[in-house]
């Protein structure tokens, strides 16, 4: 069936703590649970998240879309970007 | 991933010389500015030909982050001054960004005449159950039995239902997403501007800091996670069935997607084809 | 009657008919009212008019909507222009200041009826006049000018684009139901030789263009929407890029500018006609209707052997402050007829500074004055 050519896509999560409000929404809403909460606080007080799985991320972008402040990026890991199938 | 495609990214569509934004922590507006960033990149459309026109209330600060042609108008007026912006440069696509409040309560006349009239602008309509700007007091939007500083022994008014106002009065697209739906709002947002006629988008999106906290979701993850477990997608709903219940269940959805020429199709044929065919009319 | 542009020729119109006339020759391509008592016949001229001529009509919903269209339409680029009276004149308030505080090109005509309130809808009144300068909140300057006949309404209306269009503000047309429903002879010039004056456009690349930053006239170039300038503009305090600034400096450079962008151009804006002021011990100094009323006065006051001069203001706002004082030097007294109890007639009070009286000859409204009555008023200020 070809499952040896199915590579998966994983993503490498790019966060700007001191954006971050601490809404948490991206923690929440993960598929992956990739992000945690940090102990650590940004200037203003709030803790930010940070990569607690950073294996399990498949770039689905969800955290960067949701993300209210703009403080998360994804990029797609080019190494294992899905070869030709 | 398509990244030859998306050269620009959302937050180059953003005024970043304007960041931080005013909106509370947990606040929805920066995730749907950010789903309508995405959205605008999506659709393809000429970025010099975005007009973007909002009100006043916290969803109308929209209009100041985003790096297109924006106007930050009089509250309840978003629509009629993109109506005057669409008719004088049809070329132009004009989304107008506004709350609940603004769009329904005092724009309430101008909302529906502009679905009448089948006008070709996008609305997105923020709804967070409030007027939070200033405080959080009841809006028409407001569930029965909700508290806002205005309502302080709960909501004796029914409220409205969006999508029902809208589609009675002749809206050609008519969807509802809460802010927790990015993809499908996003999805929503580009369908809604390529859409020609009058688009609504309700998405409703958490107020933490004056609904959330008067009704006890006093953050936006509360809200969101409400969300999360109260929403039913029913595409093609009846928008006569979908009104929302205090801490209910909230359908969502695209209701109404349907052709109606437009107020310049109209015009065109009724009125402009009497004079010379250069004429918009 | 049909026409592909702008008329041309010697019509017999009526006052709204002209005013529609004259924005069309003025290039209003976009017009956006509502119908109201005695101003509905320009709404109605350019419903059968614009499209015509590739121009857009529509009757909004209200007023409201009317005013916030034509600010709309101006960006979008089109000059716009909306008429009313009363009832709608005070519905337009708030969106009027927008239109100063965004700094938008359009023309609002307000034919004046009888009021407060629903008032009298058919007949005249001149009791909009404060209003027009002071109507709403906030601080903001206003050009407004004051026709007397249908001829005068169409040039009037001309100019009114042209100082909208210079100054970047709306401007207001402050007529009134005897010259909106008066039928004259009009006589409309070829479009070539009408002077137009449009927006000053942005010299600066988009990127580099700074949307309210001034030239020396204090106009700050006006970018098109749909042009890559990627402004942004709103109704808040701001500073020059058109961000919001919530700061008492900020409200203090914008509104400083605001109101000197007219107030240091007074000159070029101010126009009154003048007639035998020179050696006159009376003064009369009227606008609109009353102004012409005033002659027949002023003619029986000479014949009498008064010497009494007149000063018809065309622009009302801003008022030729400067003017009247230094009039008011020579003469023993102005007489001011006009069709309210008292409202430009306290301006030129507050200018003559005591130097000369103020008679005012009010009028309610409902029907313009009896000449008789004003030269009563001009003799006995004579004395």
């Amino acid at each position: 069936m070809g499952q040896d050519k199915v590579k998966s896509v994983r993503g490498q999560v790019h966060i700007m703590p001191e954006r971050c409000k601490g809404c948490g929404f991206c923690i929440q809403f993960c598929p992956n649970q990739v992000l945690a909460e940090s102990d650590e606080t940004n200037q203003k007080g709030y803790h930010f998240p940070y990569v607690a799985k950073p294996d399990e991320c498949i770039a689905c972008n969800l955290c960067e879309a949701i993300c209210p402040d703009f403080v998360i990026s994804v990029t797609a890991d080019k190494d294992k970007e899905a070869a030709s199938v | 991933m398509n990244q030859k495609k998306n050269e620009i990214s959302a937050l180059s569509l953003l005024r970043e010389e304007r960041m931080p934004h005013i909106w509370c922590p947990g606040c929805g507006l920066g995730t749907v500015l950010n789903a309508f960033l995405n959205a605008l990149i999506k659709s393809e459309l000429p970025l010099e030909k975005m007009a973007v026109v909002s009100g006043i209330g916290c969803t109308g600060r929209t209009a100041g982050y985003v790096k297109l042609d924006s106007f930050h108008t009089t509250h309840g007026r978003a629509i009629p001054f993109a109506t005057g912006l669409k008719l004088a440069n049809p070329e132009l696509n004009v989304v107008v960004v506004s709350g609940d409040g603004d769009l329904a309560s005092i724009g309430g006349n101008h909302l529906i005449h502009a679905a009448r009239r089948n006008m070709d602008i996008t609305i997105i309509c923020v709804n967070n159950f409030n007027y939070g700007m200033t405080g959080g007091q009841v809006a028409p939007t407001t569930p029965l039995t909700a508290r806002t500083s205005t309502s302080p022994y709960g909501c004796s008014e029914p409220p409205f239902s969006l999508p029902s106002l809208v589609a009675a009065a002749g809206g050609a697209y008519v969807a509802r997403w809460t802010a927790m739906h990015v993809r499908q709002m996003t999805k929503a947002f580009v369908e809604a501007m390529l859409k020609p006629g009058f688009s609504f988008v309700e998405v409703i999106s958490p107020c933490p800091t004056q609904y959330g906290r008067k009704n006890q979701q006093a953050t936006g993850l509360a809200q969101m996670n409400y969300y999360r477990d109260n929403s039913v997608i029913k595409h093609g709903a009846d928008p006569q069935d979908v009104s929302i219940e205090f801490n209910g269940t909230i359908t969502v959805g695209k209701f109404v997607d349907i052709e109606r020429p437009t107020f310049s199709d109209l015009r065109e044929e009724i009125v402009g084809a009497k004079f010379n065919p250069e004429s918009k009319a | 009657m049909s026409s592909n542009g702008p008329l041309t020729g010697e019509f017999f119109m009526n006052g709204d008919i002209a005013c529609a006339e004259g924005g069309i020759s003025a290039g209003c391509r976009f017009f956006a009212g509502y119908p109201i008592t005695p101003a509905t016949e320009v709404a109605e001229r350019m419903a059968e008019r614009l499209p015509e001529i590739g121009g857009t009509f529509i009757q909004m919903e209200d007023e409201i909507a009317s005013m916030a269209a034509i600010l709309g339409g101006s960006w979008g680029g089109a000059k716009s222009m909306t008429s009313t009276s009363g009832p709608g004149f005070s519905l337009m308030m708030e969106n009027l200041g927008l239109g100063a505080m965004l700094e938008t090109p359009c023309v609002l005509v307000n034919v004046q009826r009888a009021g407060p309130s629903t008032g009298l809808p058919t007949a005249p009144q001149q009791g909009d006049m404060m209003q027009a300068r002071w109507g709403s909140h906030g601080l903001y300057p206003m050009i407004a000018l004051a026709p007397c006949s249908p001829q005068e309404i169409f040039d009037l209306t001309i100019k009114a684009f042209n100082l909208s269009e210079k100054y970047r503000t709306p401007v207001l047309v402050m007529a009134d139901e005897s010259v909106g429903h008066m039928s004259e002879k009009v006589v409309i010039p070829p479009p070539e030789e009408i002077e137009l004056v449009s927006r000053k456009k942005p010299t600066a690349p988009p990127g580099e263009y700074i949307p309210y930053k001034p030239d020396d006239d204090l106009v700050p170039p006006m970018g098109l929407t749909g042009e890559g300038y990627y402004f942004h503009v709103t109704g808040l305090t701001h500073d020059e890029r058109g961000y919001p600034d919530m700061s008492a400096d900020a409200q203090e450079r914008l509104i400083r500018r605001l109101i000197n962008k007219i107030e240091l151009n007074k000159n070029d804006i101010i126009e009154v006609e003048e007639d035998q002021i020179e050696g006159a011990d009376v003064v009369v100094c009227s606008y609109g209707i009353s102004a012409r009323v005033a002659l027949l006065a002023i003619k029986s006051a000479r014949e009498e052997g008064i010497k009494v001069g007149m000063l018809r203001l065309v622009t009302v706002w801003p008022f030729p402050d400067q003017r009247i004082r230094e009039v008011a030097t020579k003469i023993k007294a102005f007489v001011v007829p006009e069709l309210n109890n008292g409202q430009i007639a306290l301006e030129v009070e507050r200018c003559a500074g005591g130097a000369a009286e103020t008679v005012l000859v009010g009028h309610m409204g409902g029907a313009v004055h009896d000449p008789q009555v004003i030269l009563e008023a001009i003799r006995k200020a004579a004395k």
